[in-house]
């Protein structure tokens, strides 16, 4: 059996990926959105990997309640960016910049 | 376990006042905004109501222990849901403006962000905790981006939900580890955990680190506060005073909750993060707002820097600082309905008053709102014959008993050069000439508002007590562990 430190290693670099890519993705605002699932997706496997090497079933409960709010999480996202592209025509990360100051 | 109903009726009951508006909405097309603002209006204070009619006596618990309540929850509940209906009651005025904006979600969405407050207020499990922090931060998100043919508005709705979905992103990580180390996620045993160690793991300091750094996000302190100035200004003005209100009070309740119920072993490393986040946010709050020009822009630094204040109480400790924590931010929630139903009442399109010149010339064109709106101004900068003055007394007297002499001088100085720019705004109002022809229809609601709550600022300088007494039962319920 695999130790428990291997899964939270391999939490904690998918955790790092999704946090580098909310800040030093310049592109596009798609890419906001992947880096943010990558997030919850690294506290689920967390989440699990403790679970089993507790043998306590909460965190396996957990997780199926984060994965359905990230589910609404990004249809809200998604929407408020279709709403942003109507306005603006177009999602690069370099161009929101209508407030300054 | 027998699970009292009670314990939980508010919350129940804005769930189900929430659902009822969305079908009312949904079914009929036709359906008066108005009626939906008033109906949202007279479901949240019915909703205080039950919450005072059954007020917890002792601590309560339930669903098996994922749900707490006691007096300072409760007292935390009322005020949050009153800062609710006093931002409806004058936001619909402003919501018909345009056709876009006057739509039935509106009232919906804030009784769902306040049902999550309520709900994050009584979290007592990892689960309901996360749950709940997120039911109230997606409301925000779509409120902040509620004016959606408005390019700010949007924008501010995206920053707002990047960010924000970060935030919730570092709390979870936060979450998972101190599950995962203390080997459970309900608050009773985590703190049950805390108390037993005599030498904490690694992991559970990590944790505390993620936690905290999603939490400050959430109460836009330094050094997570950039979000805050661009969502004011964007989201219509309506919400930008929600946010500046229920929101915050809500989270700094529940931070207080966090670190008091589970850190309290490791009390020492999260003092130290907090002297550096309450000087930095009061630094940033004075210095930052200085050279503001549009008006919700300057009042998010404001915000800021009144968030470093009250963060003086929690490096402080006890329950005579929470007792001033509180107290604080009753009066600066007073103080911030005020001037945003100030600012609402002389509003004649949605994105004006936007710049300082905008209120140019209104001690003029409208010397009520102009004279609220400098008694305001005054109390915020915390100058005496107004109750500003006390919660930044309080605070400061706190943290002198206790020895910590550093945090008030800085306090005091940073609210010295916060003065100049509350001042500005007096004297851009009573001084400078007119340069926009405003008409001078106002919103009555908003006027009325922003009249009561200029004169709860004189009479509450004189009768502090009125506000203390009810809430040192709170702050003494929540220092206990």
């Amino acid at each position: 059996m695999v130790d428990v430190q291997a899964y939270l290693i391999v939490a904690a670099i998918i955790f790092t990926i999704g946090v580098f890519g909310i800040f030093i993705n310049r592109k596009n605002i798609i890419t906001i959105l992947m880096a943010v699932e990558l997030i919850l997706l690294a506290v689920n496997i967390n989440l699990v990997a403790f679970s089993v090497y507790l043998g306590d079933l909460t965190g396996q409960v957990f997780t199926m309640l984060i994965l359905t709010i990230a589910a609404a999480e990004a249809a809200i996202g998604l929407a408020i960016l279709v709403v942003y592209f109507r306005n603006r025509g177009s999602i690069a990360v370099d161009e929101i910049n209508s407030m300054k100051g | 376990m027998f699970v009292s109903i009670t314990t939980i009726i508010p919350e129940i009951w804005l769930l189900v006042a929430a659902v009822a508006l969305l079908m009312l909405g949904v079914c009929y097309k036709g359906v008066n905004f108005s009626v939906m603002i008033l109906g949202a209006f007279i479901a949240l204070v019915i909703a205080v109501i039950l919450q005072i009619i059954w007020f917890p006596k002792t601590q309560e618990l339930a669903f098996h222990g994922m749900f707490i309540t006691k007096s300072g929850i409760a007292v935390t509940k009322i005020v949050c849901m009153s800062a609710a209906a006093f931002c409806l009651w004058m936001s619909g005025a402003y919501f018909r403006l345009s056709a876009t904006l006057a739509r039935f979600e509106l009232p919906v969405l804030i009784i769902l962000a306040v049902l999550g407050m309520n709900l994050m207020l009584s979290a007592n499990h990892l689960i309901s905790f996360y749950v709940s922090i997120e039911l109230q931060s997606l409301a925000l998100y779509v409120l902040a981006a509620f004016y959606r043919d408005n390019l700010r508005s949007t924008e501010a709705g995206l920053k707002y939900f990047a960010l924000g979905a970060l935030s919730s992103g570092l709390l979870l990580y936060g979450s998972s580890l101190l599950y995962g180390f203390t080997g459970s996620a309900s608050f009773t045993a985590i703190s049950q955990y805390m108390a037993m160690q005599q030498e904490l793991p690694v992991g559970v300091v990590v944790a505390l680190v993620f936690m905290l750094c999603g939490m400050v996000f959430k109460i836009s302190a330094v050094p997570f506060h950039m979000w805050t100035p661009d969502v004011y200004q964007g989201a219509p003005t309506p919400v930008t005073a929600f946010f500046t209100t229920a929101p915050k009070l809500a989270s700094l309740t529940l931070l207080l909750r966090l670190i008091i119920e589970l850190f309290p072993a490791i009390q020492e490393s999260w003092k130290q993060i907090f002297w550096i986040v309450s000087v930095g946010s009061m630094m940033v709050g004075a210095f930052a707002g200085l050279r503001q020009q549009n008006i919700k822009r300057l009042l998010a630094y404001s915000s800021i820097g009144h968030i470093g204040y009250a963060l003086i109480s929690l490096v402080v400790g006890g329950t005579g600082a929470i007792n001033s924590l509180l107290l604080y931010m009753v009066i600066y929630l007073i103080m911030s309905l005020g001037v945003f139903a100030c600012i609402l009442a002389v509003t004649i399109h949605p994105e004006r008053p936007d710049t300082l010149t905008d209120l140019s010339g209104l001690a003029k064109t409208n010397p009520l709102i102009a004279f609220c709106m400098a008694i305001l101004m005054l109390s915020m900068a915390g100058i005496p014959p107004l109750v500003g003055f006390w919660g930044k007394f309080y605070v400061f007297i706190a943290a002198v008993q206790q020895q910590y002499y550093i945090l008030p001088i800085i306090g005091v100085l940073s609210s010295v050069v916060a003065a100049f720019y509350y001042l500005k705004v007096i004297k851009v109002m009573y001084f400078d000439d007119q340069l926009i022809q405003s008409s001078l229809k106002t919103s009555s609601q908003a006027t009325l508002l922003a009249v009561i709550s200029t004169i709860t600022v004189i009479v509450l300088f004189i009768y502090p007590d009125l506000l203390i007494n009810p809430l040192q039962q709170a702050a003494a319920s929540l220092t206990l562990r």
